[in-house]
């Protein structure tokens, strides 16, 4: 597969690598001529110099038949960019953005480019599992329709403890899929399960009606 | 009077703020560095707000949400594109006005929908026709 990757810096230094390693063809678009000296060094020649955001230097890269389109700059605005050129002028079937403001996700997935990778939100996700006092951590975002998969542990004292399913008053747009509990098998939760304090708790709700859920569960 | 979001406050920025301010207009300009805003004329009577016109939180600060038109006008084009974008697509500012450099860029954004102007283009036109003159 023919894959173009816009940024020769970690992420895509080691993106090709992986890459190349698994066959495909590769070619990295970088501006900075140092960098393009390091890359064609050390992984053969696989990086032209240019910017990746103008059509005639994706037309030297042949982008109309490119499988692939990555573009993993620094920088939001020029992902952006260079994969709506990609995408509108040469036609590119797949395109992927690195965005570093999470909040430009939803930005781009209506400009149509099709998976964005937010390297905060994973860095986060992973910061907040770790740190078990963290109220709610996101496990997986269902494209579409705009649910996601949350985990919440229910603190010792909140008002949730030692209610039945059925007397938290869960926000319309939350529904409790698991429990998981110390010692046990995960119990799949019905309207007469009772909550315990440290209960770990999967849950799928929309964004929206995500702070109500945590309120809901965890709120004294 | 017309509700005006400028994103940069540049020469041209600048200049245009003053005069769509003298002209009656409420002017917001926002611009990362408030040292740009020397050039608004000293009768300005407009807001002249530090901040970034790709991030959401501070457009809404410029009151992007009650705007009637949206101007780019950063020295960056994929800037440019981006702000206007969200203008256009997050914040459905009615009237979005996009500078592009680069005129094969703004061709396509053009097509794309975007209301956008190529300096370039425009320029070298002109001069085209003093030295053809």
């Amino acid at each position: 597969m023919y894959i173009i990757v816009v940024g020769g810096g970690g992420v895509g230094y080691y993106l090709a690598k992986a890459l190349l390693e698994e066959g495909h063809e590769i070619l990295i678009i970088e501006q900075n001529p140092a960098i393009c000296d390091v890359i064609n060094d050390e992984l053969g020649g696989i990086c032209t110099r240019g910017d990746g955001c103008e059509v005639s230097t994706l037309m030297k890269a042949g982008a109309t038949r490119a499988a692939m389109f990555v573009a993993v700059t620094g920088e939001d605005q020029h992902n952006l960019v260079a994969c709506q050129l990609a995408k509108h002028k040469f036609k590119v079937p797949r395109t992927i953005a690195r965005i570093k403001n999470p909040k430009n996700e939803g930005l781009f997935k209506k400009l149509g480019i099709d998976v964005t990778i937010s390297g905060t939100n994973v860095i986060l996700e992973h910061i907040t599992e770790e740190v078990p006092t963290h109220p709610l951590t996101h496990l997986m975002q269902i494209p579409d329709n705009g649910l996601e998969v949350v985990e919440l542990r229910i603190p010792a004292g909140s008002a949730s403890v030692g209610k039945t399913v059925k007397d938290i008053p869960l926000p319309a747009g939350s529904m409790l899929s698991l429990i998981i509990r110390k010692d046990q098998k995960p119990i799949v939760p019905v309207a007469t399960t009772v909550l315990l304090a440290g209960d770990q708790v999967i849950a799928v709700t929309s964004a929206a009606s995500e702070e109500a859920l945590r309120a809901a569960l965890r709120a004294k | 009077m017309k509700k005006i979001v400028i994103m940069g406050c540049g020469r041209t920025g600048g200049q245009l703020a003053g005069m769509l301010d003298a002209a009656g207009h409420s002017i917001t300009v926002i611009d990362v560095d408030a040292y740009s805003f020397r050039r608004l004329p000293p009768e300005f009577k407009g807001k002249a707000l530090v901040g970034n016109g790709m991030d959401q939180e501070q457009l809404k600060k410029a009151g992007i949400e009650q705007a009637e038109i949206f101007i780019a006008m950063t020295q960056g084009d994929n800037r440019n594109i981006m702000a206007a974008q969200i203008a256009k697509h997050i914040f459905n500012v009615p009237r979005v006005i996009c500078r592009i450099y680069d005129p094969l860029r703004q061709e396509i954004y053009q097509t794309l929908g975007l209301e956008t102007i190529s300096p370039t283009t425009i320029f070298a036109d002109m001069l085209k026709k003093r030295v053809e003159d």
